[in-house]
């Protein structure tokens, strides 16, 4: 009966429908076809194919690749978001309005663009390799090139979280005698937590599921430099859909889990300004 | 004097405070745009000035020329071709969806939302898959399309259903909360004035959200026309007929044809930075900065 509070605005049975309907069609059953693909094979079969040596393998690189990406972020997300949000200089708007870059640059172009620039011979990279840093075709390119396209996840998390630290309280710890790193680290620090948190968390999800940026810079060796999406290309290109599947399914059961993480972190954050505030 | 005293003191201790050392300020400052900008260059600038560096390494002649090649300019039509169908179909789900959530109280309404936002938190490999299950070759209506020789993966139909899939949410999440936000008022008082819903979408919703309508439907854009994980699942990188642009860059670069692969690359990254000027714009209006 109430399964919406009367209005009388008119159309909801015609946008809902339509909301509905799209959504099921384009999102909901083809995500239905891929876990009903992997619940059909034997257990046994799943087990195995997202144990293989190559697959765990794989895990290992996207997952530690993604987590250093995401904590790279982090720091150097909070010192960019402090230095955009409390220092004036010039250029400091074009430089916030091309932190976005990543979102709007394709994929391939920052692949094929970070490659050339830390290539042996490029720009970047002839000065690490007489260092002995190999840069592409390594684990290294690969997480750098995670961090390039999560960037702006953590920088734009902290950026609104510091702009809220109330100055007042800041001098007022200073007018006390608290130390520049005790106000850092005792009020600003607990104040864009939440924020930190969250950034880590969308830059992580984003980093996991990359793949157009990575296979440029990665030389995709099967168990060194081979991340997770391309081992499911490479099943789909063996015609081998159901152990495409699996690996689908492992990768989304992870996704939830950080969806999850991330609505209960932001909820935690919600409370903690609600209590801060009263 | 009385007065002058402890205004004088105060100065002084103010004079004290770790924060007011005018030199370790400066320091910490320096650091951090070092910093800064130092990271930003290294891992974002230099790979844009290379685009155009290596596009342009031989001259503009040569880099023309590039776009000579009919393979290169089916590729730019086809990634046309598919923006300009999945970016009006996104739009109009989002302005649908915004008006059912944003309008009206429901229940299972931040479900639906979830379930809206869900393409964004699915690695593009995974959004191609599920066509190529559904409808690949031994996918599950793959025998009844060849029969009917229908062909949607490795075809026209499979990218674009791939492309509106990652897109999906982009307009709608733009939407609804603006709608939220506005409320209900003016569209009520229409209504209740006699107004049409038709008329009242068009005239009086319609107008309140436009730059977050423009906003999403750029960034929808620039999604749809460099996605690349998900339409080279989908696309069978069949030359000059399944190519879009990002594809075709990787089958260049892969031929160590480096002139051609950049001077693609540059179109888009022409269009990335077309993008963010828009945005920047949208955002000056006051529109709600993200």
């Amino acid at each position: 009966m109430s399964f919406r509070k009367p209005s009388v605005l008119p159309g909801f049975g015609l946008t809902f429908g339509f909301t509905t309907f799209f959504l099921s069609a384009i999102v909901l059953l083809p995500l239905a076809a891929l876990v009903l693909s992997a619940a059909s094979m034997h257990w046994s079969d799943f087990v195995r194919v997202v144990t293989s040596p190559r697959a765990l393998g794989s895990y290992r690189l996207s997952f530690g690749a993604s987590l250093l990406a995401a904590t790279i972020n982090v720091v150097f997300g909070f010192i960019i978001a402090w230095t955009l949000v409390r220092y004036e200089f010039p250029g400091r708007k074009i430089i916030d309005a091309l932190i976005d870059m990543p979102f709007a640059l394709p994929t391939a172009v920052s692949g094929i663009a970070l490659t050339t620039v830390f290539a042996q011979n490029g720009w970047i990279g002839r000065y690490l390799e007489p260092l002995g840093v190999k840069v592409a075709y390594t684990w290294i390119g690969v997480t750098l090139a995670l961090t390039l396209i999560s960037m702006p996840f953590a920088v734009r998390a902290v950026q609104p979280a510091l702009q809220e630290v109330q100055h007042d309280l800041e001098e007022a710890a200073e007018t006390l005698g608290a130390r520049r790193v005790y106000v850092l680290w005792r009020i600003i620090l607990p104040t864009v937590l939440p924020a930190l948190l969250t950034g880590f968390t969308l830059a992580f999800a984003r980093a996991v599921g990359e793949y157009g940026s990575v296979i440029f810079i990665a030389g995709n060796l099967p168990m060194k430099t081979e991340i997770t999406p391309l081992l499911i290309v490479i099943h789909l290109e063996e015609f081998d859909y159901q152990g495409a599947a699996a690996l689908g399914v492992v990768m989304l059961g992870i996704s939830f889990v950080i969806l999850l993480a991330i609505n209960l972190l932001q909820a935690w954050g919600r409370r903690r300004h609600i209590r801060a505030a009263h | 004097m009385a007065a002058a005293l402890p205004h004088g003191a105060l100065a002084d201790d103010a004079a004290t405070r770790p924060g007011q050392h005018t030199w370790v300020h400066a320091i910490v400052r320096w650091l951090c745009i070092t910093i800064s900008l130092t990271f930003l260059a290294a891992v974002l600038l230099a790979p844009l000035a290379t685009v155009f560096a290596m596009a342009f390494a031989r001259g503009l002649a040569v880099y023309l020329r590039s776009f000579a090649d009919p393979d290169t300019l089916a590729a730019i039509r086809l990634t046309l071709t598919t923006a300009l169908v999945v970016v009006p179909l996104n739009t109009v789900f989002g302005l649908a969806a915004a008006w059912a959530i944003g309008k009206f109280e429901f229940r299972g309404k931040s479900v639906l939302i979830t379930l809206i936002d869900l393409p964004l938190a699915i690695s593009p490999v995974i959004s191609g898959m599920v066509f190529v299950l559904l409808f690949g070759l031994h996918g599950w209506f793959g025998a009844w399309l060849q029969e009917h020789d229908i062909s949607i993966v490795f075809a026209l139909p499979g990218i674009m259903l791939a492309t509106m899939f990652v897109t999906f949410p982009y307009v709608a999440r733009e939407l609804i909360p603006l709608m939220q936000q506005l409320g209900n008022a003016e569209e009520e008082a229409a209504i209740t004035l006699g107004a049409g819903g038709w008329m009242t979408f068009f005239r009086v919703t319609l107008p309140k959200v436009r730059w977050g309508l423009v906003y999403g439907m750029v960034l929808c854009n620039a999604r749809a026309m460099g996605e690349f994980g998900a339409v080279s699942v989908v696309s069978g990188h069949i030359r000059g007929l399944t190519n879009t642009m990002p594809l075709h860059i990787e089958i260049l670069y892969n031929e160590y044809n480096f002139i051609g692969a950049f001077a693609v690359a540059s179109l888009l990254t022409l269009l990335a930075v077309l993008t963010l000027v828009v945005k920047t714009l949208v955002e000056r209006t006051g529109y709600r900065r993200r």
